[in-house]
């Protein structure tokens, strides 16, 4: 089962993207966002970083990169797809995610220890957990605060398309702590904090993020 | 202005020409047409100019520096030493690692995001320049009092400019120091540090070799910006009433930097460069000298073929420019192709702006006209050297002779206000209002970093092998006694290296001060040099490089004396290091070496006015004794914890101790009082298992060992005093954000 893993320039999280997606068992393979070629992989994750150095919005440059017409066509098809931090603002700014990312509500680049309660686990990326689940992960950005529209809020909520939601003080200003979101299909999931960063105790704060890696390997074999 | 060329010069000898603005002496400037045999032209002004300043030249400080040469230990660690962009150890397994330390602290404090942000970025492209992925940066700062109104102007601002360029380049930020003294407000210290990891083979050096090769520029266009960066601002004393000096910062982009070490990683990675150097201070005319005095001939350089971000741009302006994010490097004509198609793949501005001659001259055209030609090495390495007077200042034998007796807290309650008192001023506060402001994660190797008593990195996912680095200064103790200062904070960084088990192998240092004009600045600083010198050589240790900052002075009043020492150690398997504190109860506390009573320069004396008195005499041997039982005590795996016990003393390290994962102790201490402060050099708090006491005590030998009591429970209790977790963190958590929130 091949994850691919996209690199635009500026993005820094591509390499721990590619290591928890080897680690869960998956042959991890590199892409690069100028080449319209998605050279075989099952699923695809859009990883974190400063893609065109954030320049006009976060994404904004980004989801018109050669690859993504590839990735947004497979992804409407059923494809896995997983936006991490940056990788999140790309999949709104495509608009296989609604609302936007915006800057943090106390203006500052946030990176802290996270715990984060999983209310789906039907989707594609997080079926090895279990529903109300907590678990701890880095976050870490300057624009993480999700907003969207009422209706859209109501809709995410009834739909059960919160993924994840943030335990304790709202980290960001997130409208009802929302932390990842998916679609109504549940092969796109969007998703702030780092999981890539959370794959062994030794360089984080946990191992917990390693399920949604496990998760899309199984979601392949299926 | 008309264009300023060789034959001008040689025609108009009496030309009056501007070399005092651009900050050159006098008797400099007739050195340089004895050098010619002529006057400058303009743009060969500009460079020597830029080239000759304190900054670049190391003018004062040359003659002391020498002796980080002479006194050199032979070490088989060390595979490029002084004189490099940075200085490259062995750290085994096939693997280099380069560090350094930079200050950026003028441009900081005119513009602090900007000043900080590029402080990072040139320093992570000195790095770069050696061949390495650059794998982590540390930012040790130092700010005027925490509510002084310039500092909430400066601090925020500093501490969003490492973040935003550091967080943005993919580098984890794994420490850094943050202190408040007055002498810092209008003179703050931004100095940062960059690791770099390659194998051996990789290694490159700045020299531009083999006459028909290519002179490359690459990265970002040259703009405007930093013009006389290193000659006006890192060079002079700030007036109180100086005008403003903004256009000489310059403006970082670290998308531009990130795309840039990429591409340069993978061009290094075909080895498709002879030599190469990065456009920091005095931009193209550092670069371009360099290069051409590390190789054996000359080079030719058509300076209008540089891109540039703005048109208007006079030659003169090009020369000097610190713009940042480029490159410099020096290609064979077989390999342009490939380096070009590199360039293009990352969308990296690249042009061929010259090449290597086999004459001796560096000579530089605009249009067609020769408006350079020198000898590079006097540009770049035959600057003017000054053995400046210096004098003992006249403070020294009045402070040294102070008595420092502090009233020391008696009562249980006393000793509670202490306590907390210390946890919250902010010298010894938490600072994750700072460090949340990093990246500490990306590149997924990070095993340590703040709170932790040094950074420590993975560099082989496979062995294990890792790197750990810890910068440390007490200015306190450099102004009592700078040589005795700055053996002191070689060994507590040391100390921060092994206390996690990893072996000290390489020093490297930033050394801040005030103006070298003034004897008695003069006096702390050779000092701290003979101090540091003497301490390497004692602890075996070589000095890879470093960076001085002078004229950290605002008027008459100088900084204390403020050399920042970073110490890299190896670890062989990250996976056993020592943490700095205890997850569980029931484990025993101890505390290693020796505490006396004297509070001359520590915390609580200057929380009560006073900084004289008698710093402490660095005891090398018995530090070195102390970092053997260290990696003992990991590699045996004696130990659960260790914590270094510095600024803040006894107090401070329970404080952090408990607090990191909120498991309490319970202390019995004979003089609660004295013992919680002082700051006696040499010691640290250890936690292990009961059944492995009979082990420490064996491992120790002769070094003291005192019980201090048990881990567990919800509070910090000393004596008959308790304090729960919950106070202390409270006391602890809120300062920063009450000052900056």
């Amino acid at each position: 089962m091949k994850v691919g893993v996209i690199t635009f320039p500026g993005t820094l999280d591509d390499r721990d993207a590619l290591r928890a997606a080897s680690v869960a068992g998956t042959t991890a393979i590199s892409l690069w966002h100028d080449e319209a070629d998605l050279k075989g992989v099952d699923a695809v994750i859009l990883p974190g970083g400063f893609s065109y150095g954030d320049y006009l919005r976060c994404g904004a440059i980004s989801r018109f990169a050669p690859v993504m017409t590839k990735v947004i066509d497979a992804a409407n098809g059923g494809m896995p797809l997983l936006g991490i931090c940056n990788g999140f603002q790309v999949l709104c700014e495509a608009h296989l995610l609604p609302g936007a990312l915006t800057r943090n509500k106390d203006l500052h680049f946030l990176c802290r220890d996270q715990k984060l309660v999983i209310e789906n686990n039907s989707t594609a990326w997080t079926s090895d957990y279990t529903k109300g689940q907590e678990i701890l992960i880095p976050l870490k950005n300057g624009e993480g605060s999700f907003q969207c529209d009422d209706h859209t809020l109501a809709q995410l909520e009834s739909e059960g398309r919160i993924v994840a939601r943030y335990v304790g003080e709202n980290p960001n200003g997130s409208r009802n702590l929302i932390a990842g979101i998916t679609n109504e299909r549940g092969n796109i999931v969007g998703l702030m904090p780092h999981p890539e960063h959370a794959i062994e105790t030794l360089t984080g704060p946990s191992s917990d993020g390693l399920g949604f890696f496990t998760s899309v390997l199984k979601a392949m074999v299926k | 202005m008309a264009l300023d060329t060789v034959a001008l010069a040689t025609n108009n000898p009496d030309t009056p020409q501007p070399f005092a603005e651009l900050g050159l002496k006098s008797d400099e400037y007739a050195r340089i047409k004895e050098i010619l045999g002529r006057r400058p032209t303009s743009s060969e002004l500009a460079m020597y100019s830029v080239m000759w300043s304190e900054h670049c030249s190391y003018k004062s400080s040359k003659v002391h520096l020498k002796q980080f040469g002479d006194k050199a230990v032979k070490s088989d660690a060390l595979l490029v030493g002084i004189g490099e962009n940075a200085g490259v150890v062995d750290v085994g397994q096939g693997y280099a690692v380069t560090f350094k330390v930079e200050s950026h602290n003028h441009p900081s404090f005119i513009e602090p995001y900007q000043g900080a942000a590029t402080g990072v970025g040139g320093i992570v492209r000195d790095i770069l320049t050696m061949g390495a992925r650059p794998i982590a940066v540390m930012d040790p700062l130092r700010f005027g009092p925490a509510d002084a109104p310039d500092t909430r102007r400066v601090l925020p601002g500093v501490i969003a400019g490492v973040g935003g360029y550091g967080n943005c380049l993919g580098l984890p930020n794994i420490g850094g120091e943050v202190v408040f003294d007055e002498t810092y407000l209008g003179n703050p210290l931004v100095n940062a540090l960059c690791v770099g990891v390659m194998k051996h083979s990789d290694i490159k050096l700045a020299k531009a070799a083999g006459a028909g090769n290519l002179v490359v520029l690459y990265g970002a266009k040259t703009g405007g910006d930093g013009i006389g960066g290193v000659s006006v601002l890192a060079s002079e004393t700030f007036e109180a009433t100086g005008p403003a000096k903004r256009p000489a910062v310059q403006v970082g982009d670290p998308f531009v930097e990130k795309v840039l070490i990429e591409c340069s990683l993978e061009i290094f990675a075909e080895d498709l460069v002879v030599g190469i150097q990065d456009l920091g201070g005095a931009g193209l005319s550092c670069a371009t000298s360099e290069l051409a005095s590390g190789g054996s001939g000359g080079m030719k350089v058509e300076l209008d073929r540089v891109p540039l971000r703005d048109a208007t741009l006079s030659p003169e302006e090009i020369l000097m420019s610190e713009s940042q994010e480029r490159m410099c490097a020096i290609v064979e004509p077989s390999k342009i192709d490939r380096f070009l198609e590199i360039c293009k793949k990352w969308d990296v501005t690249v042009t061929v702006i010259g090449e290597v001659t086999d004459g001796d001259r560096l000579e530089i055209t605009w249009h067609g006209e020769i408006i350079v030609d020198v000898p590079p090495r006097t540009v770049a390495h035959e600057g003017p050297v000054y053995s400046r007077p210096l004098a003992e200042p006249a403070y020294i034998a009045r402070v040294n002779a102070e008595v420092i007796n502090p009233v020391i807290p008696q009562t249980a309650q006393e000793i509670k206000d202490a306590i907390l008192m210390m946890a919250a001023t902010p010298n010894l506060a938490d600072k994750s209002w700072v460090t949340n402001q990093y990246d500490r994660y990306v590149q997924g190797n990070t095993v340590q970093s703040q709170p932790d008593d040094s950074g420590m990195v993975r560099i082989d996912e496979k062995t294990h092998l890792g790197v750990a680095v810890a910068t440390d200064a007490n200015a306190n103790w450099s102004y009592l006694n700078p040589y005795e200062g700055a053996k002191l904070a070689l060994a507590e960084a040391s100390r921060n290296i092994a206390t996690a088990g990893a072996i000290p192998l390489a020093v490297t240092n930033c050394l801040n001060f005030g103006s070298p004009e003034d004897p008695g600045v003069m006096w702390q600083f050779a000092e701290t040099v003979r101090g540091l010198a003497d301490g390497c050589l004692e602890m075996g240790l070589p000095v890879t490089g470093g960076n001085v900052s002078f004229y950290n002075q605002t008027g008459g009043v100088a900084i204390l004396p403020t050399p920042v020492i970073g110490v890299l150690g190896v670890i062989d398997d990250v996976r056993t290091r020592t943490p700095m504190s205890f997850d569980r109860a029931g484990l025993e506390l101890y505390l290693i070496g020796a505490s006396d009573e004297n509070l001359s320069g520590s915390e609580w004396a200057y929380l009560h006015g006073m900084r004289g008195g008698q710093a402490p005499t660095a005891d090398l041997q018995r530090e070195m004794r102390l970092i053997k039982l260290l990696v003992k005590g990991r590699t045996e795996n004696i130990f659960t914890a260790a914590h270094d016990l510095s600024q803040g003393g006894l107090t401070a390290s329970l404080t952090e101790m408990v607090l990191r994962y909120n498991v309490g102790a319970r202390i019995t201490l004979a003089n609660p009082g004295i013992t919680l402060l002082v700051e006696t050099p040499g010691r640290v708090v250890v936690a292990v298992e009961a059944s492995k006491s009979a082990m420490l005590k064996e491992a120790a030998g002769d070094i003291p060992l005192t019980y201090l009591g048990t881990t567990g429970g919800d509070s910090l209790i000393i004596n008959d005093v308790e304090i729960s977790l919950t106070e202390l963190r409270t006391a602890h958590t809120s300062t920063f954000q009450k000052l900056f929130g």
